[in-house]
């Protein structure tokens, strides 16, 4: 792919959301190169320079880029389920302009060649920014510390066993101590898994359908040690995909008692419940499963409330051989780039949360939690966009996924909110924003 | 056409199903059981239909009844165990599914040991699919045949109060008895340790009891279910000589029941863990081996009536495709 270096170009007539600063408003964003070089509500006063690009946003809102902080990839290990470029087209289809990447692949992300081999990768596909988590332990298997010190050099941006729980208490409590070390974040898959020998939530519905079931104790268990191991290690604590309505309560504490803790939750969790398991339907077998209504709505409200930090897409790709079984025996996980924006805004369309408020859940709070200078849309900063309708109506049909997976639970839902182009360092990798009529230059500003 | 009386293209569980829709097949299986009990045995309502036994799991009783039942209704029928491995088990249904119906069978009998592979399997057919039982979900068949020796004993089903003991948890069997009990108006009440019943069971309409002594107080019928040590994964009970103490049946116990109470049990039993030799084998109380003898006439039923609306299905579909 040919990376062009983008000249000056100018967003206008759009509707600047930019949770960081606390700004919603019409608004015009100038970018140069790869940076944001100012933003403000009339930047040119009607006479605009005759080296600058026009994007009219058509009075679009215009947010920093998505910034995703569960994503798995199956590249390298699993190419045929996904690739990194199927991976980042997803991403940008989804207005996602960085992800950050569990180190649950063949190889395992648990050495610096390959966390390096996949930054590379993404380097080169030049769509969406790649960043990866490394493991906390050697092999993912649980037992002895992976090299978190020289990984964090590497670029690995914080820490995590990914779909497996660290379950060994010792083991928790050595990595947040190493990790306190160094200033590393630990993110927990919270799931004690001598108790998560199901397959779907456990109640009511497990029972008439005969699947064995996961308690929702299982996840409550695990964040109440945590916690524990937490306060006694001054570690920084990260609990991914919280799901139950005393996962919310227990998080809740723990920042009230001063902890650093803090926790994110994925559409599934406040979109579904375990209803959707309806018929076997095997897109709906997730890890953590699917819960009761109840805990749906907890979840809606941690996120209105702010105990739950971000919302990340828990982008989990399975083929369809790994899904069409019998259900106990399929593959567990979820679809979710590209659905990230538009399931999110339901709580903004249902009336829990502004606009910006969810923006925020899916910009800077995840970047801040990270640690990264993305989701913002001040002067200086990397030109990462997305431009999106919130309200146009459209039907999730997973089959026309740019992700080669198409294992969506969302698959025939109605939304609203439609991405229209994403830009990332400023250069456009995704439109969909219709031709405008306003200048013929404004075509320049489409790089593919 | 399709049967008004039972239109379903498979019986995949007693779930969804009616109180007339359940006693249409009941009524069904009684002119069974005469033509079963007369010396010619036979009739010829499938003469020239398939009927594919399609078994993922051991079975020898089920499918045999399933093969006895095809064959007595002038059916050719196939027996296909299909040996699962534990990798690509999956691959296997879906595949063997495709395969099968490129030959054209009239009904599929089906077992397999996960909840939800036989209506998956029936999603891919253009036959019937009757569910001979999957995973801990549904064994519908056990469910009527259990129906029908009670309702012929007893007269009716509305109104009688049942026990189902034993483990409840894995237990397909349990499952479809209960739900077809609660359809037919009758009271159900399972007895188990705690660690053998399903969460939220109660939601479902039985009544919970831990204590034999207590839940078989004046029950018209008990029903004894099969200890399944292979589904057992962890510790359910500490041991069998326990089990048997504390959840096996036995004289004292059954004591608790009416003086009329009926014993029934799916099979195979598993003597001294959860029924006692003395009671299963007394003549008066046992209707063990009744429930194998009418199973035959339940299975001659469902077939029936599966193969006669498949044959209506694909009628209209062919008269769509060639449209």
């Amino acid at each position: 792919m040919s990376v062009a270096k983008p000249g000056r170009i100018a967003y206008i007539n759009a509707r600047v959301l930019d949770p960081a600063s606390g700004t919603d408003g019409p608004g015009e964003v100038l970018t140069s190169g790869e940076e944001i070089v100012d933003v403000g509500k009339k930047l040119f006063d009607g006479k605009l320079p005759a080296d600058v690009t026009i994007v009219d946003c058509q009075g679009h809102c215009l947010s920093p880029g998505l910034v995703d902080m569960r994503v798995q990839l199956r590249e390298p290990g699993e190419e045929h389920k996904e690739t990194l470029e199927s991976a980042a087209r997803a991403a940008v289809a989804g207005g996602v302009t960085t992800m950050a990447c569990l180190p649950n692949t063949n190889p395992i992300m648990d050495d610096e060649p390959t966390l390096e081999f996949v930054a590379r990768r993404a380097r080169l596909l030049a769509l969406t920014k790649v960043y990866c988590y490394g493991a906390v332990t050697k092999g993912l298997q649980g037992k002895e510390l992976a090299e978190m010190g020289l990984l964090a050099e590497a670029g690995a941006l914080a820490f995590t066993d990914a779909t497996r729980a660290i379950a060994d208490a010792q083991v928790m409590r050595r990595a947040l101590q190493y990790g306190a070390t160094f200033g590393l974040m630990i993110v927990q898959h919270p799931e004690e898994p001598t108790l998560a020998t199901g397959v779907m939530n456990a109640g009511e519905i497990a029972t008439r359908m005969g699947l064995s079931g996961i308690p929702r104790e299982a996840e409550i268990i695990m964040l109440e040690r945590d916690i524990r191991l937490v306060a006694m290690t001054d570690g920084r604590y990260h609990a991914a995909h919280i799901s139950t309505s005393d996962s919310v309560e227990i998080i809740a504490r723990a920042k009230k008692d001063g902890l650093k803790v803090t926790c994110d939750t994925a559409p599934f969790y406040f979109a579904l419940n375990e209803l959707s398991v309806g018929d076997y339907r095997t897109f709906a077998k997730l890890s953590p499963p699917l819960r009761a209504e109840e805990d749906r709505q907890a979840i809606v409200e941690g996120l209105k409330n702010g105990i739950i930090d971000a919302i990340a897409s828990d982008h989990s790709p399975q083929d369809s051989d790994s899904k069409r079984l019998p259900f106990p025996q399929a593959a567990y996980g979820g679809s979710g780039l590209e659905t990230l924006l538009a399931v999110s805004l339901d709580l903004y369309h249902n009336g829990d949360m502004s606009l910006i408020d969810v923006m925020r859940r899916l910009t800077c709070a995840p970047a801040d939690l990270l640690g990264l200078e993305a989701g913002g849309l001040a002067k200086g900063r990397k030109a990462d966009l997305t431009i999106f309708d919130p309200d146009e109506g459209w039907k999730v049909i997973a089959d026309t996924f740019v992700s080669k997976s198409k294992n969506s639970p969302f698959d025939g839902r109605p939304v609203q909110g439609r991405v229209l182009r994403t830009v990332v360092d400023g250069r456009t990798v995704f439109d969909q924003l219709p031709a405008q009529s306003h200048t013929g230059e404004a075509k320049r500003a489409t790089a593919r | 056409m399709r049967d008004p009386a039972f239109p379903h293209r498979h019986l995949l569980g007693i779930e969804g199903l009616n109180s007339a829709e359940i006693n249409y097949l009941l009524d069904l299986s009684d002119r069974y059981v005469d033509v079963n009990r007369s010396a010619a045995k036979t009739s010829d309502a499938l003469a020239g239909r398939t009927i594919v036994n399609l078994f993922f799991e051991n079975s020898t009783r089920t499918r045999t009844s399933f093969e006895l039942a095809a064959k007595r209704l002038g059916a050719n029928v196939i027996n296909m165990q299909v040996e699962t491995s534990s990798v690509s088990k999956g691959e296997t249904l879906i595949d063997t599914a495709v395969t099968l119906n490129a030959m054209h069978p009239d009904v599929l009998a089906v077992r397999h040991p996960d909840s939800g592979a036989v209506k998956l399997l029936a999603d891919k057919v253009n036959c019937g699919v009757v569910n001979g039982g999957d995973g801990s979900h549904e064994h519908p068949t056990q469910a009527l045949l259990d129906a029908l020796t009670i309702r012929r004993r007893k007269g009716k089903l509305n109104g009688l109060l049942v026990a189902i003991c034993g483990d409840v948890l894995h237990s397909r069997v349990a499952r479809s008895n209960f739900l077809l009990l609660l359809t037919m108006g009758a009271r159900v009440r399972i007895i188990a340790p705690r660690t053998l019943i399903p969460s939220a069971v109660d939601r479902l309409g039985v009544e919970v009891f831990t204590d034999m002594n207590k839940g078989l107080k004046d029950v018209d019928i008990v029903m004894m279910l099969r200890v399944q040590s292979e589904r057992m994964r962890g510790s359910f009970i500490p041991s069998i000589r326990e089990y048997f103490h504390f959840f096996g049946l036995d004289r004292e116990k059954l004591a608790q029941a009416k003086p009329d109470a009926l014993i029934m049990h799916p099979g195979p039993m598993n003597r001294g863990t959860e029924i006692d030799s003395d009671v299963a084998d007394d003549v008066e109380r046992s209707v063990i081996r009744e429930q194998v003898e009418l199973g035959v006439a339940v299975r001659m039923a469902v077939l029936e009536v599966l193969a006669k609306n498949a044959m209506a299905h694909n009628a209209t579909s062919n008269m769509r495709r060639t449209a």
